[in-house]
């Protein structure tokens, strides 16, 4: 427990049991079961907006392909689940029983040789963390060992998401195309389209988004997560301090990347199917958004971001479908030029030094505030405010350094 | 994009004036998508690799000009029946006075607030051309339309046998050179090239001297977003415009741009000159996704070794 102390201030805590109450208690008590698969759903975009907050918030790197890893995890899950629904005996009408069926409709006669290791549970969970890491290793690792950076890598990100896209819907035979994987029923034999396997799956979600909290925070507290700060801030500095910048960089998106992963294979699950409309660029950016709006330095507000955009998202396609893309529009736009820090910066500026002043002064006191300046990494969102210009090192403000 | 046949010739024996026909036609479909690609990517040179600007919007300033060509047709067919075979050089005025229109606006209330934060800006436009397509929805319908073309833009023309040559894709070929000239021209040999030139070279020095830097930069969006009005009035010749037609070009401009190397000109000629011409080349093997799979990967493995693309500006950073 002391040890705990010394990575998680009373604060934090407070705020991952706040969401924690919120997500596993009130909201199973007060949604139906359709709902609450919903909100299940949405956590597992969750997933992305905290990998994000440590990618873009912490690391200063912001990636538009966020959906290929969230895809790609959910492919190797749904890949898994489509070959355990396909078995010889419920495919038997097909002219190739015991394959998947877009695959017979596309005329192929036997499972390419990659599906062939999604037979095992073990093997698809390990490339659920896995596939998307080594992608995002093999990109981020070409690509900051080279000091690309900023738009460029945002740009580039967005091409994968393209091409990803393209390769999925192009390849029908192989992979369903623009309908996907779907028709998903069973894990070893155990239906996850009862009610009950849907409660247990929410919580199992549940349980992993608040252990990938805790992680984040973790690394936050480290010295690793001062330097991703440090490096955000004037990577240079850092640079001639003699770290080796990218190695940081390539970790940070691999995390983000083996996230989205996890995000993804709980997607599939809950939701019972994977397509390519859930990997594009758009997709990828309303991601980002997600994070925008929770605040790009908080983890628990990432979440509740996620959950309010999605929340929105559902109500007003549901009610007034043609207002939701100008809301949405606003929405950019406005998180972009009014709230830099989102809602947890509304929280921190508004909410919490009225709470503090109450709860504050008879209890607490061995906590010594730390000067917002030379320790930031210890006052998320408040720390850094992207509307303040900073002095800038090169001519445009953009563009891979000439090294 | 729908997979073209293969063109398969296995087993047939093809005269020697056959395959200097398939090689011409494909050289030529080669050069449609090179002057797509390049009328696509020259708006966004300007603004994405002179001023640094990630504008997501970019492909709707396109599909504003699509809309007025569309708008244009439909009041001259009403109106003036007459003037139809004339109407389309004043409509892609008008697309470029509108695209134009628009750019001016949007940087001013939006763009301007966030030259300093680049990745912002990518969001904050984004949400823009989300607005803007749910705007062309309400307005236009969600259905594609496309206007009716002049008579003499439709059909193809044979210098001989066994070989037709669309006039829409050598419509697009020659409005493609005339503004990629005038781009040129207006960069290196005009008083407005000069002042964007040097406030991107040095911006603080610029101001010491006299260029009022924030007018040159309202000036500079709005001419790249006036180019891409123009470039959407011209797809109008190939295709039907929707309200979401803009965001199916962006990626590929941004790739023209980035691939070419931002701050070079020259670079987004030769880039869009080798992307049409190893996709089409690879859509002779290959589908047509496919082929743009290939293609799309060779520019990311490209750029990962060469990150400042194919001509490098030489900027003191």
């Amino acid at each position: 427990m002391t040890r705990l102390r010394t990575w998680l201030t009373s604060s934090d805590l407070a705020g991952i049991a706040v969401l924690a109450l919120v997500i596993v208690v009130v909201l199973p008590l007060s949604l139906d079961i359709f709902r609450l698969n919903l909100v299940g759903k949405y956590l597992s975009y969750a997933f992305v907006a905290v990998g994000l907050v440590m990618l873009w918030g912490y690391g200063g790197i912001l990636s538009l392909g966020q959906g290929v890893f969230f895809g790609l995890g959910g492919y190797a899950m749904a890949m898994f689940l489509k070959l355990e629904a396909s078995d010889p005996e419920s495919t038997k009408i097909q002219s190739t029983p015991g394959i998947p069926d877009f695959m017979d409709w596309n005329q192929l006669t036997e499972l390419p040789f990659w599906w062939e290791p999604f037979r095992h549970l073990p093997v698809s969970l390990i490339a659920v963390l896995l596939v998307p890491t080594i992608l995002a290793f093999i990109v981020g690792f070409a690509m900051f060992k080279r000091r690309v950076g900023g738009v460029y890598f945002a740009i580039i990100t967005q091409a994968v998401a393209l091409v990803l896209t393209v390769l999925i819907i192009g390849r029908q035979g192989y992979t369903g195309g623009v309908n996907g994987i779907t028709d998903l029923k069973t894990m070893l034999g155990w239906d996850i389209r009862t009610d009950s396997a849907k409660y247990i799956l929410y919580f199992v979600t549940c349980a992993l988004l608040i252990g990938a909290i805790f992680l984040c925070r973790w690394i936050q507290r480290t010295k690793l997560g001062t330097l991703l700060l440090a490096m955000r801030d004037k990577e240079d500095r850092v640079r001639f301090s003699g770290y080796d910048v990218a190695n940081f960089k390539v970790f940070a998106f691999c995390l983000a990347a083996m996230l989205c992963g996890v995000g993804g294979a709980l997607f599939a699950l809950q939701v019972g199917f994977m397509s390519a409309s859930f990997v594009g660029i758009v997709p990828s950016i309303e991601m980002v958004i997600f994070a925008a709006v929770g605040g790009r330095m908080s983890l628990v507000g990432a979440v509740y971001g996620t959950l309010l955009v999605n929340f929105g998202k559902t109500f007003f396609s549901e009610s007034f479908p043609q207002l939701w893309l100008f809301l949405m529009a606003a929405l950019f736009i406005g998180v972009v030029m009014a709230f830099p820090n989102g809602l947890a910066g509304l929280y921190n500026d508004y909410v919490k030094p009225r709470l503090g002043r109450k709860r504050d002064l008879p209890s607490e006191p061995p906590e010594p505030k730390p000067l917002p300046a030379t320790t930031p990494s210890h006052a998320p969102a408040a720390g850094w405010n992207p509307s303040v210009p900073r002095p800038r090192t090169d001519p445009k403000g953009v563009g891979p350094a000439v090294a | 994009m729908p997979d073209p046949p293969l063109p398969v010739h296995e087993g047939v024996s093809m005269t020697a004036a056959e395959i200097t026909n398939i090689v011409m036609m494909q050289g030529f479909a080669g050069l449609s998508l090179f002057s797509v690609l390049l009328l696509m990517g020259l708006g966004l040179a300007i603004i994405f690799g002179q001023m640094g600007v990630i504008n997501m919007a970019h492909g709707e300033f396109m599909t504003i000009g699509a809309y007025t060509i569309f708008l244009c047709s439909s009041l001259t067919q009403t109106y003036a029946p007459s003037f139809m075979p004339y109407y389309f050089f004043v409509a892609i005025v008008t697309a470029f006075i509108l695209a134009f229109a628009f750019g001016w606006l949007a940087e001013w209330a939006l763009i301007r607030h966030l030259y300093r934060r680049p990745l912002d800006t990518l969001l904050a436009t984004w949400g823009l051309s989300l607005g803007m397509q749910q705007a062309f929805r309400s307005t236009f319908g969600a259905k594609e339309v496309s206007p009716t073309l002049p008579e003499w833009l439709l059909g193809s023309w044979m210098p001989h046998e066994g070989l037709d040559i669309p006039i829409n894709g050598l419509f697009v070929m020659g409005l493609t050179l005339l503004v990629t000239g005038g781009v040129f021209l207006m960069l290196y040999r005009s008083r407005w090239g000069l002042r964007v030139r040097a406030t991107v070279a040095n911006r603080t020095m610029a101001n010491a001297i006299g260029i009022n830097t924030r007018k040159t930069d309202r000036m500079t969006f709005a001419i790249g977003c006036g180019i891409a009005g123009v470039a959407g009035a011209a797809f109008t010749t190939i295709g039907s415009t929707g309200p979401t037609s803009g965001s199916l070009y962006i990626v590929d401009a941004f790739l023209v741009v980035t691939f070419g190397g931002a701050a070079s000109l020259l670079g987004t000629v030769a880039s869009a000159f080798g992307i049409a011409q190893t996709q089409s080349v690879s859509e002779f093997f290959m589908t047509g996704s496919m082929a743009r799979v290939l293609t799309l990967l060779l520019i990311i493995s490209i750029l990962m070794i060469r990150p400042q693309g194919l001509f490098a500006a030489k900027v003191r950073r």
